[in-house]
């Protein structure tokens, strides 16, 4: 890769610590990714907020960074483990919050927005078409490559934090047009589709796609249907685009077989304790929806609402929040159902949720057992 | 057999091979360096000191962390190598200096489970 002598100085030290590590990181990228030089974009957003996910390495990392970086675009972060605000109602051990909060003020030192959200495609006002971002989170760089017309890669943690601390990413992948043709087509054959469906079709592809992805067979996508593809994409593979069109090459079928094997590896249980809803986060379009499906109904059981704090105004002024909780919903902002330590093995033994990519995660890292379903055969079976 | 380099150093060791690839967040224990994932051909086997060998990484970004505190823990491989390097996993050995490099597909496949070598990811070779 071919580097300006601005760039060259700057790796070698010249410039400091930081600069360099950053430097050294886009240089590895560059490498493996085949790019010939490096070019600027205008918005990071950053993985890594979670201390479950993190751990005491990354918190300590963060918190050495922070002392002498800032960020030098726009940028903005992932869910944290919890919601500060309602914290104290659950039973959470004071070290894991004290880490949090460590990660929370590190991130804020250098000037990242407090977004927490994985949905920064739907809280923030989005460039304009063309415009190179550098996405951290998987679903979120494939929702803008494929519904936001932005331009990314399917970023790592450190490739994104490299980015907000240079204001540059490798000029390779999905940034470069020839790229973005997806070399293989997956066929939809399933007749009636909700947004399980999609994700279990997203999570199919992912396994099977290169770089980009065509799906014929389907022409509209509602947005929950559309995160739910985005995010079980995401979770399976390295695919960080899609398109509703026929494309070039391979053809294959996604019937009845796949979903059955998808569903298999997924669904662990034929019922659950809790219900979740919300990987990625609900949106305002999602809990307006919500908030409809469940008039005049409750939950059996305990259901936890993952959001980001942008739309709880909203949700609040418009009364969605009332209805829900009526309803029984529990909502919690600046978190998400992946990794929160809010569920684990300890006070739960198996999770209700439409979420493929909350499924995986919760069923590897939480270890408990899922049971997947729909929004709607939620709210049919688990409400009186 | 000849490497493209993409982090820098060298190391011998015993290879460890997957023909998987690794969601390095749901996948592996970061603080024992166990594979946890049940579907996985190196399920219940620990990647901690050895040379890792895998397709590529998949799924979450956050996979960086994952490389970043096996190498804070001990527990990281003393190398990796890839038929295709991800951005995530590119990036978290960067940072966490852990060699990297990929081979092409013929060479991948003939890289035996056990057998010891010695990898020098700067020359660029594995002998």
């Amino acid at each position: 890769m071919e580097l300006t002598k601005e760039e060259e100085a700057a790796l070698d030290g010249k410039h400091g610590e930081t600069l360099a590590l950053a430097y050294r990181v886009l240089v590895a990228i560059g490498e493996a990714t085949g790019s010939e030089k490096l070019i600027p974009i205008e918005w990071a957003h950053l993985s890594g907020v979670n201390y479950n996910t993190i751990g005491d390495a990354g918190e300590q990392f963060l918190s050495h960074l922070s002392k002498d970086t800032k960020f030098k675009v726009k940028t903005t972060v992932n869910p944290m483990g919890l919601d500060f605000d309602t914290i104290s109602k659950y039973e959470l051990n004071e070290q894991f919050i004290q880490k949090q909060q460590s990660i929370k003020d590190s991130y804020e030192k250098m000037g990242a927005i407090p977004s927490f959200s994985c949905i920064p495609y739907e809280i923030f006002e989005l460039p304009k078409k063309g415009t190179h971002v550098s996405f951290a989170e998987s679903n979120a760089a494939i929702y803008a490559n494929s519904v936001s017309g932005l331009k990314t890669n399917k970023e790592g943690a450190f490739s994104a934090l490299a980015s907000a601390i240079t204001g540059k990413s490798p000029r390779s992948d999905l940034r470069d047009d020839k790229n973005r043709k997806p070399n293989v087509t997956i066929q939809m054959k399933i007749k009636n589709k909700d947004e399980l469906t999609y994700g279990m079709l997203g999570y199919f592809a992912g396994k099977v796609a290169g770089n980009s992805v065509a799906i014929s067979g389907t022409t509209n996508l509602d947005k929950r249907s559309c995160k739910s593809l985005c995010a079980g994409m995401g979770t399976s593979g390295r695919c960080g685009m899609f398109t509703l069109e026929e494309g070039e090459g391979e053809k294959i079928d996604f019937d009845d077989k796949e979903m059955q094997n998808v569903r298999d590896e997924l669904n662990t249980s034929e019922s659950g304790d809790v219900i979740t809803l919300g990987s990625p986060q609900l949106g305002l379009e999602e809990i307006s929806d919500l908030a409809v499906m469940l008039h005049g109904k409750s939950f059996r059981k305990r259901c936890m609402i993952f959001c980001p704090r942008a739309i709880k105004k909203q949700i609040t002024d418009l009364g969605y929040a009332k209805e829900i909780e009526r309803a029984g919903g529990e909502f919690l902002y600046d978190c998400c159902i992946c990794l929160t330590p809010l569920i684990n093995k300890d006070n739960v033994d198996s999770v209700i949720t439409n979420s493929v990519k909350g499924a995986y995660y919760l069923r590897t890292s939480n270890g408990v057992d899922v049971n997947l379903k729909s929004l709607s055969q939620i709210v049919r079976e688990e409400t009186k | 057999m000849n490497v493209q380099v993409i982090v820098k150093g060298k190391t011998k060791g015993a290879l460890l091979v997957s023909r998987n690839p690794i969601n390095f967040l749901g996948g592996i224990d970061k603080k024992t360096g166990l594979v946890r994932d049940e579907n996985h051909d190196l399920f219940g086997k620990s990647i901690a000191n050895k040379i890792l060998v895998f397709p590529f990484g998949v799924g979450s970004s956050v996979g960086a962390y994952t490389i970043y505190s096996l190498k804070y823990n001990k527990r990281a491989p003393l190398a990796m190598i890839c038929l295709k390097a991800d951005i995530t996993t590119a990036s978290g050995c960067a940072i966490s200096n852990i060699p990297l490099v990929v081979v092409p597909k013929r060479d991948y496949e003939s890289l035996k489970d056990g057998s010891k070598v010695s990898l020098d990811a700067i020359k660029g070779n594995i002998l």
